[in-house]
């Protein structure tokens, strides 16, 4: 009511060029989301301070140990990049549908088959094909499953009316329960006593790092794949397609846009970057498809989107901050006789405390053009 | 058991009231600026105004949704302090919404007798029945109370909400555009039946409503808010519709309809609906459009009553719905595909923009790119998008169509309901225009608006497009149509060309007798 009746008052557009207006305008506008995410982060590490603080604990120490643990020297910061890399695609397999308004949380299903799939189909071919061949291979056998079981989960949503976030979580379980049997049955190595697991790869077949770092080529492979999302959404006319589909699926109707082809389209590729992270996760990290492959990425994937807003470009330093935490996990562990799952309430209570922060946008004068007062 | 509120509606007189110099500002913007409206008790005054000039402001004042920043109401003569909707009800004042507020599933009596402030943990319905019955007799309206409030009619259903506030004992009523949603005939009916009792001194009516001839047929006096100032009063009897416009909407120029090019005899149908089946939003009925034709340069007009299959038929239209039959566009069967749509020239204007045509979060620029953000200059596919040509083309469509926006860049959500629609239009009456599928597109809208909107409707016709206009607000129909067709229960009833229709016809059809 009010708004209306201001819009009176409104100037249409007139030709003020030569004012900081349009400036101030656009940095009020680029600025809301950064501002909310960081405040959110700072809400819920004082949540977590004072949780720390109940239990008899300092936060201070608390806090310097993560940022010693995560970032404090040149040996934790790779630490803390090997962590993120898995959670660079991960987290754009949770972003992707976001623009499309899907809730896909099955990121984990994605991960152990692709896992399972690029392990699988480089069996045959070490030895005889070049290293480099065979992790083409090995990346599109892990997307394209990857791709086939959250596109699943799409076709599901559009076509059968099934709730996409239902159906991608329970999925990720039948996806984990398969490769058991799979790791357990038909793939396993029987040399692998402890810890059943495929055949390993040879060790010059593993991906190796980036020179003159201790990280894994997956980080440059998350990068990229993040730039590119950024450009699929941001500069393609798919992208638009899809944020107009997502922002309101009747209006993209009337417009005749094809949503089901969108729909499962970008659930597709949301899961081939899944796959994609567990094919890396065994040709970088475990050198063999295992239960290890079910280590939560696709989880701390969600909490690394919806920080991002499920920006892709946001994501990368996101998920840096989030492998970080988490590499500090150990440390905390051992100086301050905190468990291993003290980061997880972290992580909760910044997932908790950032969907709550949503609720903000659009309500400051301060980041709203459109409420501040006219000159004219 | 409270006995006390239920009193036959002698035994209460009407309750007057009295506005003084009623203030209200919400930080630096002022929605009602000293305002001084008097109803006499027994009088039935009508209340008009633009959307945003205050109207609903007001009456929230004197119902105690708001506290006025300054005034004070007087109500019989008395000052009173109405602290909140409670303190309201107390002085005997009462509100009917524009949307009914009783439970579907319950029946009239059970609607009445939990409205009360205090009901029994056991209720005595035997005894309930009887008193009600006793009420009913002094009541000028006949409803039937013992059946389910959704198995009335929508004309019946408003009656049953101003029976409810008698009921409780309120003799100053505020009525909010109550026959919005009611035929031409159950709106003078309702509307007659409460001027009865205005004129018996038995209920006083302030009525805010959009319809010149509503106030003209049944107000006593009307007041007139124009951006929060009280714009002009008079007795009705003394002032014509053009003083009662003038009042709302000061000195602005309203563009005018072009004038209305003959349709050709052989105008050749651009679009035609054969045989189509598709189940309504309920699932339980089917809706049938056997035969519907759209000759270029014409508007045909859908007359109908709110949920009579309207919006099926539309969401058959833009592929939002799968049906049986044949829907054809220029010859050709049409599935709404963005290539058909675009090869075909065929544009929708949904009712609702906002919610219908809009992302609400995305920005201006972008929501006047829908239809050609694909599109390359040479008329092939783009993959990448042109974003300072999107920037062009909307600072053009913004100008030329006249959206008032804070900036392009702002989210489209943040504009008023008219410039929402100013820029849907925009967006979908530029270029070539063959097929025009609208549903009303004025609803909610400023006079200005309305008639900026009629008026480009008109223009596409005029320059050959194909109208198919859906709308509840029959006026516009018979402004803007050339052939008017009745929807009723799912199917077409009944058609006739605009000069010679009867209103009364038209509404006994839409009410579904025929």
């Amino acid at each position: 009511m009010t708004l209306e009746a201001n819009s009176h008052t409104l100037p249409t557009l007139d030709g003020r060029a030569g004012s900081l207006r349009p400036f101030l305008e656009w940095l009020a506008r680029r600025a809301e989301p950064l501002a909310i995410t960081l405040f959110a982060i700072f809400v819920g590490l004082a949540l977590f301070s004072l949780f720390i603080a109940l239990i008899g604990r300092s936060p201070i120490q608390l806090f310097e140990l993560i940022f010693a643990g995560g970032f404090g020297t040149w040996f934790s910061v790779q630490n803390s990049l090997s962590r993120a890399a898995p959670l660079l695609l991960t987290a754009l397999c949770v972003a992707l549908p976001a623009r499309l308004g899907l809730v896909v949380i099955g990121a984990e299903g994605a991960v152990v088959l692709g896992g399972v799939a690029g392990a699988a189909i480089a069996l045959p071919l070490v030895g005889d094909a070049p290293a480099p061949l065979v992790w083409l291979i090995m990346a599109l056998a892990g997307m394209l499953v990857g791709a086939v079981w959250l596109g699943f989960a799409g076709f599901l949503r559009h076509y059968r009316g099934v709730n996409e976030t239902i159906a991608s979580l329970l999925l990720a379980y039948i996806a984990i329960a398969f490769m058991n049997h799979l790791i357990e049955g038909p793939l396993r190595d029987p040399a692998s006593l402890n810890k059943p697991s495929t055949a390993p790869l040879p060790p010059d077949y593993m991906l190796g790092s980036i020179p003159g770092m201790d990280v894994h080529w997956g980080l440059v492979v998350g990068v990229v794949a993040c730039i590119l999302s950024w450009v699929l959404i941001e500069a393609t006319s798919f992208g638009f397609a899809a944020r107009i589909a997502g922002g309101n699926v009747r209006a993209a109707q009337i417009q005749g846009l094809p949503v089901g082809r969108l729909i499962v389209g970008f659930t597709a590729l949301a899961g081939a970057f899944g796959g994609l992270a567990g094919m890396i996760e065994v040709a970088a990290v475990q050198g063999s498809a295992n239960a290890s492959l079910a280590a939560g990425y696709g989880y701390t994937g969600i909490l690394v989107a919806f920080l991002a807003r499920h920006n892709p470009l946001a994501i990368i330093p996101v998920a840096v901050l989030l492998g970080g935490i988490d590499a500090s996990g150990g440390l905390i562990q051992r100086r301050m006789g905190l468990p291993d799952a003290t980061v997880l309430v972290l992580q909760g209570t910044l997932f908790v405390v950032i969907l709550f922060c949503e609720t903000f946008y659009g309500r400051f004068k301060m980041f709203n053009p459109d409420l501040w007062k006219r000159s004219a | 058991m409270i006995v006390g509120e239920i009193h036959a509606p002698k035994s209460i007189p009407a309750v007057g009231i009295e506005t003084v110099e009623m203030t209200m500002r919400f930080g630096s913007f002022t929605a009602l600026d000293h305002v001084s409206i008097k109803v006499p008790a027994g009088t039935f005054h009508a209340l008009l105004g633009e959307n945003g000039a205050g109207k609903s402001t007001l009456v929230k004042c004197i119902m105690g949704f708001y506290h006025p920043t300054s005034g004070q109401l007087q109500v019989d003569g008395r000052e009173v302090t109405i602290a909140s909707p409670r303190d309201a009800a107390a002085h005997g004042l009462g509100m009917v919404y524009q949307h009914f507020t009783l439970v579907p599933s319950l029946t009239g009596a059970e609607n009445l007798v939990i409205s009360r402030a205090h009901v029994p943990a056991i209720i005595n319905w035997s005894k309930e029945k009887k008193r009600l019955s006793a009420f009913m007799e002094t009541m000028p309206f006949d409803i039937p109370l013992d059946r389910p409030v959704s198995e009335l009619a929508a004309g019946e259903k408003q009656k049953l909400e101003i029976i409810k506030q008698l009921y409780l004992g309120r003799r100053f009523l505020v009525l909010d555009e109550p026959t919005s949603v009611l035929t031409p005939a159950e709106a003078d009916d309702m509307l007659g039946l409460v001027r009865g009792m205005t004129e018996r001194g038995e209920l006083t009516v302030l009525m805010i409503s959009h319809k010149f001839h509503e106030v003209t047929k049944f107000a006593d006096a009307v007041s007139v808010l124009r951006r929060g100032t009280l714009s002009g009063t008079g007795k009705v009897s003394e002032l014509s519709a053009a003083d009662m416009a003038a009042m709302m909407i000061g000195d602005v120029k309203l563009a005018e309809l072009d004038t209305r090019l003959p349709v050709s005899p052989d105008a050749l149908p651009v679009l035609a609906v054969k045989k189509v089946k598709a189940p309504d939003r309920t699932g339980l009925k089917p809706i049938v459009i056997d035969d519907l034709v759209v000759r270029s340069g014409e508007i045909v007009g859908i007359a109908g009553i709110s949920g009579n299959g309207q919006k099926e038929l539309s969401e058959v239209l833009a592929g939002q719905r799968t049906a049986e039959g044949a829907v054809i566009v220029k010859g050709k069967p049409y599935g709404a595909t963005r290539l058909e749509t675009r090869a075909n020239n065929v544009r929708f204007i949904p009712e609702e923009p906002l919610n219908n045509a809009c992302a609400q979060k995305m920005t201006v620029t972008e929501n006047l790119a829908f239809r050609t953000f694909d599109l390359a200059k040479d008329g092939s596919d783009a993959i990448w998008l042109d974003a300072r040509g999107m920037k062009k083309r909307a600072t053009a469509l913004i100008t030329d169509f006249k959206v008032k926006t804070a900036s392009p860049a702002s989210p489209i959500a943040a504009l008023s309901g008219g410039n929402v629609q100013r820029a849907v239009l925009a967006r979908e009456l530029s270029g070539e225009v063959d097929l025009l599928i609208v549903s009303n597109p004025c609803f909610g809208l400023d006079f200005s608006a309305v008639a900026e909107i009629r008026a480009r409707i008109m223009k596409a016709r005029n320059a050959g497009a194909a109208v198919l206009l859906m709308s509840e607000d029959l006026d516009e129909l018979m402004e803007m149509s050339d052939r008017i067709i009745v929807m009723s229960d799912g199917k077409l009833v009944y058609e006739t060309p605009t000069r010679e229709a009867d209103v009364a016809v038209i509404g006994a059809h839409m009410a579904g007798h025929h």
